[in-house]
């Protein structure tokens, strides 16, 4: 009886075999370079939509991607431990410089074109509709029975910049380094849920839990773009924020992956950043869209003198042992990893 | 009036846990119109995707079948010592949690693990690449064969075997002519539960994978990460096809287990 | 009879001619030899050197530093998370599994045999899809206006979901098995139902009901894919072992996921010794 089987089995073989065979002619590369293009949580959208423009370029023309997106610092972390990767697009400075010290990015990347950053967007707050809790400024969120959403910043890029734009903005207000500090923790006792990434604390936000998420510009008008019904308010003391596209050493397709960034700081992209939300580091394009993206007097960032620059905010804020975001995580009973 | 009691009791349960939250699955994928779904399941990193977990299970699945048939006739047929502890070691990945599978594959294949500096000295990939998903994969669905085979082989003997032999047939003979076929039913059952397993990994690939879409990104993989990106009747989408081969094997598995019991 | 006829066979046949069973039994050690070789090695490889790896790995800042890692707060959080919620779980497995069962071999209706299908579908779905599905009918967009998503209540659909068939499975052999004369005995002598449930088909059962539930638990502990999308992972409040490891691998704390795998690990150890002891009191049980 097993012996009357076999043709079947051969049958049934040849079936999986040609069901193979046509999935994987249906999803094989195109022929040419492939980069790899590691990246933080949010930018999948927009990233989709350059990569096509730039498929329409002689440059561009031959080029597939392969396209990973999660946490900024996770995502800096598995480079590091061996994710290839051609080019990152990471939302700090301080993810790349992680990939500097692993001797995987050239310590210079940020004397290329506009200081290394692809795009720019700033901190701002989306809340429900109607504002119900009337939340308008920093002051807001560490009123009694607000709850605060935003990622957990050993592991999400979008988390360090709201810490850091928590605390320049106690600080541009007049407080001290102690006191700003102090507000801080405040806000942190607030903090309902910390999410890996800053698009997880989106859809935790989206799904209803919390009344505010302090999040990046672009990722509400993206959200908002994919039809979920999302508020903001950006306070009048907040935070550019600045991110950062390199190149790594090790890439083998290291000349098509600087053209390609080449193109992300042009027109082009540029135009097309803006229309999925994100400010425009090309200053001609920024100046096309300016009413879409409202100014603020107290938009501070992160290389002016009370933050000092990512390697300063690092060692002090987000040192794994020392950094003073342990300190707080600890009080208030938060990850004090990654 | 007991007996409609239980019975109300066990199928309101299975209703309220199991089917109804898999009929959603059904109206949920459908959500944005079948243009929609069409669109999502054929997007080449989606297609990509579900040739990277058929690829996978295709590889595990014929490997764990041999380890499984030689397991266990190396556990009933020859009594050695320590085939308790290795029928104990076949049984360990029922019991472990995927993520603990990743995490051990992670250190042994990583940056500063036994292995990882001597694969990455010669350019051999582990980690975020195919051989670490399929050795996850592997480890996650090991026993299932051999599993179905031990109890079988102990409970038919070995009359037949040592017959064979005495009448001139040489090892290769009896177990072609003789043993396999009495664990056919056996192996089979166990070859659809591997397969099931191998599709539907999750835990230990996401560890290893790096989720790359189009390169390193199973079709487990996909369904989060649709849910993650505002496309939720794209997870749907992806996880109803994932449920109708789910389907596809349970079948197989309600059909096979009678034959699989009797033999 | 037969059996017997022939081993006089073979032995008078080996005594004859004296070579076939000599190289029977060479051929046997060979074959031994090699199939216990390849049965070794690829254990080696896939099993024994990861597991390995990572108890060496947890270990290597000394055993003190080990345990100051495995019972910092957020792990011990996670780790009682993960055991209560998995004991929960498999303590109302234990009732609805061996109802269902119940209902399986004594009832009988229409569709039954659909049913019995059904319950091993957890075994083949993928465990994401099925916390995709826990979330359409009890996530944000619920239906029935029931959300229980990010919360601990979801934790506990999710184990019971994947789970189900555990209890279930076990207890419906042993329930096929059982003799019904003796029920009917006791009924005929006045025992009420609930009687003659106690005290004679319980205790027949409990080995069944008992191995089922340590199967459960032990998958419960594990479970990570029908977590990830529906129960969140606030520390302390829904985060599980799983997911902690989980997340502190990204986070590159790889002293920390290793401490509480290897904790992982070692229930997962003692539930398969529990299990395994189960089995053999089972079949004492039978034997006697």
């Amino acid at each position: 009886m097993y012996l009357c089987t076999m043709p079947m089995n051969k049958v049934k073989l040849a079936l999986v075999a040609a069901v193979l065979a046509a999935l994987a002619a249906a999803s094989a590369a195109a022929a040419g370079t492939n980069l790899s293009l590691v990246g933080y949580s949010t930018p999948k959208a927009v990233m989709a939509k350059i990569i096509q423009a730039w498929q329409q370029t002689p440059d561009g023309k031959d080029t597939s991607f392969s396209q990973s997106f999660g946490a900024s610092t996770d995502q800096a972390r598995a480079v590091a431990n061996g994710l290839k990767a051609d080019l990152v697009f990471l939302s700090t400075g301080d993810d790349v410089n992680l990939l500097v010290d692993a001797g995987l990015v050239d310590s210079k990347w940020n004397r290329q074109a506009y200081d290394g950053i692809a795009a720019d967007t700033v901190v701002v707050f989306a809340v429900r509709n109607g504002n119900p809790k009337h939340i308008k400024g920093w002051n807001d969120l560490i009123k009694p029975g607000v709850q605060v959403l935003t990622p957990n910043p050993f592991s999400s890029g979008s988390a360090k910049w709201n810490v850091l734009a928590a605390y320049g903005a106690q600080r541009r207000l007049g407080k001290t380094d102690k006191q700003a500090t102090a507000y801080v923790q405040q806000l942190f006792k607030h903090v309902v849920s910390q999410d890996t990434s800053g698009r997880n604390a989106t859809n935790t936000f989206l799904a209803g839990k919390g009344d505010v998420l302090i999040t990046y510009e672009s990722e509400a008008l993206n959200a908002r773009l994919n039809g979920q019904d999302i508020q903001y308010v950006i306070p009048r003391q907040s935070m550019l924020i600045e991110l950062p596209i390199a190149v790594l050493k090790n890439s083998s397709n290291k000349d098509v992956a600087n053209k390609f960034i080449q193109f992300v700081k042009a027109p082009t992209a540029q135009a097309l950043f803006a229309q999925f939300g994100f400010r425009p580091v090309n200053p001609k394009v920024a100046k096309n869209y300016a009413d879409k993206f409202p100014s603020r007097p107290g938009i501070f960032k992160i290389d002016d003198k009370i933050i000092g620059g990512w390697r300063h905010a690092d060692a002090v804020w987000f040192d794994p042992n020392k950094g003073r975001m342990v300190q707080i995580e600890r009080a208030v009973g938060g990850p004090t990893s990654g | 009036m007991r007996r409609y009691a239980l019975r109300f009791t066990a199928l309101g349960y299975l209703l309220l846990v199991l089917l109804g939250p898999l009929a959603m699955v059904f109206v949920r994928a459908f959500d944005n119109g079948l243009d929609a779904l069409w669109k999502t399941l054929s997007d080449p990193n989606t297609l990509h995707a579900f040739w990277l977990t058929l690829l996978i299970t295709a590889i595990a699945v014929p490997l764990n079948t041999v380890f499984g048939v030689v397991c266990a006739l190396a556990i009933v047929r020859r009594r050695f010592p320590g085939a308790g502890l290795v029928n104990a070691i076949v049984d360990l990945p029922l019991a472990i949690s995927p993520v603990v599978v990743g995490l051990s594959l992670f250190l042994l294949y990583g940056r500063t693990g036994w292995f990882g500096p001597w694969f990455q000295g010669h350019g051999v990939q582990i980690l975020f690449a195919l051989p670490s998903m399929v050795i996850a994969t592997i480890f996650v669905s090991l026993p299932f064969v051999a599993r179905e085979v031990v109890p079988t082989l102990r409970e038919i003997g070995d009359e037949q075997e040592q017959a064979a032999s005495t009448l001139g047939a040489n090892g290769w003979q009896t177990f072609w002519r003789i043993t396999l076929p009495s664990i056919r039913w056996a192996i089979i059952y166990g070859v659809v539960l591997t397969t099931a397993r191998c599709l539907g990994e999750y835990g230990a690939v996401a560890v290893v994978s790096g989720n790359v879409e189009g390169k390193t990104q199973t079709a487990t993989l996909r369904v989060q990460d649709a849910y993650e990106n505002f496309n939720q009747s794209g997870a749907y989408g992806i996880a109803l096809v994932l449920a109708a081969m789910s389907v596809i094997v349970l079948v197989a598995m309600t059909l096979l287990r009678p034959k699989e019991e009797a033999a | 009879m037969r059996w017997e006829g022939l081993r006089l066979a073979e032995t008078a046949h080996a005594a004859a001619i004296g070579r076939p069973s000599r190289r029977s039994s060479r051929e046997g050690a060979a074959a031994a030899t090699l199939s216990l070789g390849f049965t070794t090695a690829y254990l080696s490889v896939i099993v024994i050197l990861p597991i390995a790896a990572l108890i060496w790995a947890s270990t290597q800042g000394g055993i003190r530093q080990f345990w100051s890692v495995a019972t910092a707060p957020e792990a011990i959080a996670a780790l009682k998370l993960s055991l209560g919620a998995a004991l929960v779980v498999s303590l109302l497995n234990a009732v609805f599994g061996t109802i269902t069962a119940w209902v399986l071999v004594r009832d009988d209706f229409r569709g039954k045999r659909v049913v019995n299908a059904v319950i091993d579908l957890p075994f083949a779905l993928p465990t994401i899809v099925a916390g995709l599905t826990l979330l359409a009918l009890y996530g944000p967009q619920s239906p029935v206006g029931i959300d229980v998503s990010l919360t601990r209540k979801a934790i506990l659909l999710a184990l019971l979901f994947v789970t189900l068939p555990f209890v279930v499975r076990t207890v419906q052999p042993v329930l096929l098995e059982l003799d019904l004369e003796a029920e009917e005995a006791a009924r005929v002598l006045g025992a009420s139902e609930a009687r003659v449930f106690r005290s004679i088909v319980l205790p027949n059962i409990l080995p069944g009901i008992l191995s089922g539930v340590a199967l459960a638990f032990a998958r419960a502990v594990g479970e990570i894919g029908a977590l990830v999308l529906i129960a969140g992972n606030t520390p302390f409040k829904t985060e599980v072992a799983s997911v902690f490891v989980f997340l502190h691998i990204q986070g590159g704390d790889q002293a920390g996921a290793s401490a509480v795998a290897v904790v992982m690990l070692a229930i997962s150890f003692a539930t398969l010794l529990l299990i395994g002891g189960l089995r053999f009191l089972a079949t004492r049980h039978e034997r006697a």
